[in-house]
């Protein structure tokens, strides 16, 4: 299974000192070069932030550094030595453990089971050995971790740290952890942080993957920004040891952006909010089972030109509730209202057409049908109606004219409507639904996590839409993992943990002191002080 | 692609759609591709074959030149390769709609069969009572929905519990096949004959012949429940709601489709054209359904829908040159004494060299992007 | 219908449940591997069927029962090899080439048995039975349990195997890894398409042997298509066991039964049709899938190729 093969070449000193060396490195795919000639070091004892936007290369270049992918051109080197990876075995074999983005744990499988996945299939699983080992790992990184508990019963935090010990577990010289915060608390975050720091202190080099700015500084001793598959800059540690963290990131939004801080979207907004309620809920609740939360008397007033945020870590119900105000998932309680009128018991069809909106999270899973074309994805939710089908019959010359023109008003970039959409990017994909949601007279749009996973610029226009929408008098619910976009956008903000809203806070624009309060409600603590909307 | 891809019937329609797409990049392979993807595998599939019955001892062009002669270069084996394709296109209708829908309907047999009973049980009793056409109508009505029936219990089970349709539809024809045995010898069975079997519908008031022939007008109702199927499938807002269910339930559901109900939908129309086909088969040309009587034409079809891409006239075509093999290669049975099986062996080759030209292809095509 | 209760009657009941539970025994058994790994291989039905062929090929041409199963393992193995390079390297659709391949199967065994045949079945001498002095000579289960060939008490013994490999061994985590989530092993270091290859090789080894059993020891001879469905009630035996051998096991013994009624009631000399007894193991899984459908949870990944990078 190990086919590292390492051949003995002279390279030059500079790579000597580093652990990985990446050299000159290109990897093209179909219409895109992902990485661009991009030459690194990563070193021993210290924390390496590859910092970029989506698309600038980063996740290709963990995929040829986990050996999920092998470069075009150019070359890795180990300790000075040239070596190729062609899988993730070989890779593992030299030294290199990845933490993906989305977990690469088997979830119908114990801890333990997690911790040995890769052993040959004869061998029994050394329990003993593990459990002390763990016993170490706890002491010195605080990892602490149920043996037996089934993974997919852990929360993401906890499964994040299950692959982090299997790292460790394998003696590791280099760990990667690609967009390691996303799924964490903020206070998760900086437990990440120190723990990061106490592994280059026992001699890994960890490459830390992100897009976060604030991120990069406070966790990273060196920083190398990528953009658009080429290297665009790099800060050393000494560099950044004299620079407070203004400054850093003024920086690094000039290496990443080419421009100066302030671009960014953290402004909040004017808010725009009217008297007459549009939206009313009432004590919703919904059935949960063992793998879909449930989520519990939610009663939540919407306003007209008003956008009320929803904060939360991923997965405590933020989707359960879009679905059920969307009319998708059956309540077990409560009440639904819009403009008045009761439509609790509305399908998803006349709730729609009544004006309540719905973009979900899940762009290309739930929100489109890849394979079929864009004209007929933008019609998707109005099988069946006029002007696009007449007796039932489709009207294929009108489906295409009214995907040209969404095309055109929301700037998809697409060769045409006839393209399967699943051929377009996250952005543009995004842009289709908006323009699926915002089709005749809406109302109320919830938006599920609309910049999530979007580049800096479609995260841009996309939250100046939102705010658009808001303007003409539109309510908007808008939920969201990213509390800087929650401030930036929302009047109030409603934080759900466990199925429940732990409290609503007005986005009075108190910066740290809301973000903390938020993040306590994140990991469940009530808020009393509960702020009147 | 057809057979390359999961599980999902329906992943068959993406990459039919993407060819679409890179079509200018393989245009200057079109040939290459066209030989990789038909040309090619065809006649693998046939070079396979005759090794196989050089390895018996028959001259595997005698056999061949003997099928083409029989089937297709003879005025009666033309006429009988045309009879023969009336049930098969049945199936198709019913496959394609299953599979463009996303359901693994596998139990066709055993809905052709139970629908088959039914007719010939029915339709004999009702000559005289009922005008001659009200007979044949009742009989496709019946078996259509006996059929559909037949699959209710995969349909319940899928629809609302999520359990494996494989499974359960294969479970139900193997029942049905059996059912329909005994419906023939308890029930059903004529009481004038000694061997077990349904009374016999007159040859005078089975499916009129097609003008001077012995061709069962059959043929002209299974090519237009294939077209409508496909018209169907292709081009109303009912089968895009049921294409949709089958590419993407999650996005069905968003949508606000009812995915179990069209479910149900999906079954009791396919099964109920699996029970068409098998009434084409009885009140077209055998008249009566004898104890045991099992054509098995339905796994037999499942190959060749996925061949033709789920794709209306790509089935037809392909269901005339299997008619046209299968009536070839029963007369070579009992001239040549080969033993009819035999189209089993080369069906199953052409599917897995075909399935292989496509993987050729794709790979093919990733280099050149 | 008093000669129920007979002792011959219980007797022949109670050896036929057996005989009809091993060969669905040893496929179920099979099966659980290849779904455990992520493969629904349908293809099961011509495994067995060509392990049937060449098993009873070997037995009638050498005289030796033995080299007559390990004939079996060979054919089913030969089988699955078509369906793991296809199915599990090349990535091709798993039911569409498993149907094929069951098809395929069927067609070159009558065409092989016909000429060499003709239209004759010749039969297998008798096999030697195992004779525990004591056990065998109790009344009614005397020679049903203790009375069988040996190859009867190696299905049990695998069982108990393959239950051990399973929870002991990492060899359960790494199948279920490979089904759940095929991609997670693969970074791991694990080897998704290596497990996949074995399983599916070994569904066939097990499948064949039990074919051969089908042929050599249940009927005596071999006759075109005599498996009837019997890898497939293989397939629904493993989907229902959610990977424990032990369920397999109890489920094939309620199948046998239901199958050997049919014998037994004929013995019995019972009016009823052959087709409705027939027709008991195929009602009962439906039953039990009616009941306990919801439960037979499958693999995440089941019937998914996997292809490194692909999302």
């Amino acid at each position: 299974m190990s086919n590292a093969s390492e051949t003995v070449t002279s390279l030059s000193s500079e790579t000597r000192t580093g652990v990985i060396g990446v050299h000159g490195v290109t990897k093209r795919f179909p219409g895109v070069i992902a990485v661009n000639n991009v030459s690194l070091t990563f070193h021993q004892g210290e924390v390496h932030v590859l910092l970029g936007e989506n698309g600038a290369g980063k996740s290709t270049l963990v995929g040829i550094l986990s050996g999920l992918q092998e470069p075009d051109d150019g070359y890795l080197s180990l300790n000075g030595k040239k070596i190729r990876l062609a899988s993730p075995s070989a890779s593992l074999d030299a030294g290199i453990s990845t933490v993906f983005q989305h977990s690469m744990l088997v979830p119908t499988l114990t801890v333990l089971e997690n911790l040995t996945l890769g052993a040959p299939w004869y061998e029994r699983p050394p329990r003993a050995r593990i459990a002390a080992r763990m016993e170490e790992l706890k002491r010195e990184f605080a990892l602490s971790l149920p043996l037996d508990a089934i993974v997919g019963e852990l929360s993401l935090g906890q499964q994040q740290q299950i692959e982090i010990a299997r790292a460790l577990l394998r003696d590791s010289k280099v760990l990667i952890l690609d967009e390691a915060t996303s799924m964490l608390t903020p206070q998760g975050a900086h437990e990440l942080g120190e723990r990061m720091q106490k592994l280059v202190k026992s001699g890994l080099a960890v490459i830390f993957i992100t897009h976060k700015l604030a991120e990069a500084y406070r966790y990273g001793n060196r920083i190398s920004v990528l953009k658009q598959g080429a290297l665009a800059g790099e800060m050393g540690p000494d560099q950044l040891k004299s620079m407070s963290e203004d400054q850093a990131v003024d920086e690094i939004v000039r290496l990443m952006f080419g421009r100066e801080a302030g671009a960014g979207s953290t402004e909040q907004r004017n808010s725009t909010k009217r008297d007459d309620t549009v939206l009313k809920l009432e004590n919703l609740s919904t059935q949960g089972d063992a793998d879909v939360m449930g989520i519990a008397d939610i009663s939540l007033i919407l306003q007209a030109g008003e956008i009320v945020g929803v904060a939360g870590i991923d997965g405590n119900g933020q989707k359960q509730l879009a679905e059920a105000m969307a009319g998708q998932r059956p309540l077990n309680s409560g009440r639904v209202e819009l403009d008045g009128e009761d439509i609790t018991s509305a399908t998803v069809a006349q709730r729609r057409r009544k004006g309540l909106r719905y973009l979900t999270d899940d762009r290309l899973a739930e929100g489109s049908v890849a394979a079929f074309p864009i004209s007929e994805n933008t019609v998707l939710k109005d099988i069946g109606q006029p002007p696009f089908w007449v007796n039932g019959l489709e009207r294929p010359q009108r489906i295409a004219q009214h995907a040209r023109d969404l095309i055109a008003r929301f700037s998809v970039h697409a060769p045409g409507e006839t393209t399967p959409i699943g051929r377009l990017s996250g952005g543009n994909i995004q842009k289709v639904l908006l323009g699926r949601e915002l089709l005749g007279e809406a109302r109320v749009v919830v938006f599920n996590k609309p910049t999530y996973g979007l580049d800096l610029k479609n995260i841009d226009t996309s939250r100046q839409r939102i705010s658009e929408i808001a303007e003409r008098g539109l309510a908007v619910l808008l939920i969201s993992t990213d509390l800087d976009e929650l401030m930036a956008l929302s009047d109030r903000i409603a934080v759900m943990e466990g199925g429940r809203i732990r409290g609503i806070v007005k986005n009075d624009g108190s910066g740290e002191a809301l973000r903390l309060r938020i993040g306590r409600m994140m990991a469940g603590e009530e808020d009393y002080k509960q702020a009147t909307a | 692609m057809t057979i390359q891809d999961d599980m999902n019937p329906v992943s068959a329609d993406a990459e039919t759609n993407s060819d679409g797409i890179a079509r200018t990049v393989a245009e200057r392979s079109a040939f290459q591709r066209v030989l990789t993807l038909t040309v090619g595998p065809i006649l693998a599939a046939f070079l396979l074959s005759a090794l196989i019955l050089m390895l018996v001892g028959v001259n595997p062009l005698t056999y061949y030149g003997y099928i083409l002669e029989r089937s297709l270069f003879s005025g009666l084996g033309l006429q009988q390769t045309a009879t023969r394709m009336a049930p098969l296109l049945f199936l198709c209708a019913s496959l394609i709609i299953a599979f463009r829908a996303g359901i693994w309907n596998l139990g066709t047999d055993g809905q052709f069969l139970l629908g088959a009973v039914i007719s010939a049980a029915s339709a004999p009793l009702l000559v005289g009572v009922l005008p001659g056409w009200a007979v044949l109508l009742a009989g496709f009505v019946l078996a259509a929905l006996v059929g559909a029936v037949w699959s209710l219990i995969p349909a319940l089970l899928k629809a609302y519990q999520g359990v494996n349709e494989i499974i359960t539809t294969l479970m139900m024809s193997f029942l049905g096949v059996l059912l329909a045995s005994t419906l023939v010898k308890l029930v059903f069975r004529d009481p004038a004959t000694t061997v077990p079997q349904t009374r016999t519908l007159p040859v005078e008031d089975r499916l009129p012949r097609l003008f001077d022939t012995s061709i069962s007008s059959g043929l002209i109702w299974g090519l237009i429940a294939v077209l409508a199927v496909h018209l169907m499938m292709t081009r109303t807002a009912f089968g895009l709601r049921l294409r949709m269910v089958g590419a993407n339930p999650l996005a069905a559901t968003h949508a606000g489709l009812s995915v179990p109900l069209l479910t149900l939908a999906t079954f009791g129309l396919s099964a109920g054209f699996a029970g068409l086909a098998g009434a084409s088969e009885i009140l077209g040309v055998a008249g009566n359904v004898r104890a045991n009587w099992n054509p098995a034409y339905g796994l037999m079809v499942i190959p060749l829908v996925f061949l033709a891409r789920f794709n209306g006239v790509g089935a037809i075509v392909l269901v005339f040159f299997y008619s046209a093999l299968m009536i070839g290669s029963e007369s070579a049975a009992r001239r040549l004494g080969v033993p009819q099986d035999f189209t089993l062996v080369l069906v199953a080759s052409l599917l897995i060299c075909l399935g292989l030209g496509e993987y050729i292809d794709h790979h093919k095509r990733k280099k050149e992007r | 219908m008093s000669g129920l209760l007979t002792e011959a009657f219980l007797s022949s009941l109670l050896t036929g449940a057996i005989v009809a539970a091993i060969p669905i025994l040893l496929a179920g058994l099979g099966e659980q591997m290849s779904e455990k790994a992520g493969v629904l291989n349908i293809g099961i039905e011509g495994m067995m069927l060509m392990g049937a062929y060449i098993g009873f090929l070997v037995a009638f041409e050498t005289n030796s029962l033995w080299l007559g199963f390990l004939g079996g393992i060979l054919g089913g193995v030969l089988t699955a090899i078509v369906m793991a390079v296809l199915c599990v390297r090349l990535g091709l659709n798993q039911i569409v080439i498993g149907i094929g391949l069951t098809l395929g199967v069927e067609g070159l065994t009558a065409l092989l048995h016909h000429f060499q045949f003709s239209r004759t079945y010749p039969r297998l001498p008798a096999p030697e039975r195992l004779s525990i002095p004591g056990l065998t000579d109790l009344p009614v289960i005397g020679p049903s349990l203790f009375g069988r060939h040996l190859i009867v008490y190696l299905a049990l013994i695998a069982v108990v195997v393959l239950a051990y490999l399973y929870r002991r061994t990492n060899l359960g985590m790494t199948l279920s890894a490979a089904g759940e989530r095929p991609a997670a092993l693969d970074v791991a270091g694990g080897n998704v398409l290596g497990i996949r290859v074995v399983a599916v090789l070994f569904t066939g080894a097990m499948a064949g042997l039990g074919g051969a059993y089908l042929a050599n020891i249940g009927a005596g001879l071999f006759i075109p298509f005599m498996t009837g469905g019997a890898g497939f009630i293989g397939i629904v035996l493993a989907m229902l066991a959610r990977g424990r051998p032990l369920w397999v096991l109890i489920g094939s013994l309620i199948f046998g039964a239901a199958l050997s009624l049919t014998t037994a009631l004929q013995v019995a000399g019972s009016n009823i049709p052959t087709d409705v007894i027939q027709m008991l193991p195929f009602a009962a899984v439906m039953l039990v899938l009616v009941l306990f459908g919801r439960r037979a949870k499958l693999p995440a990944a089941l019937g998914a190729a996997y292809e490194r990078g692909a999302r």
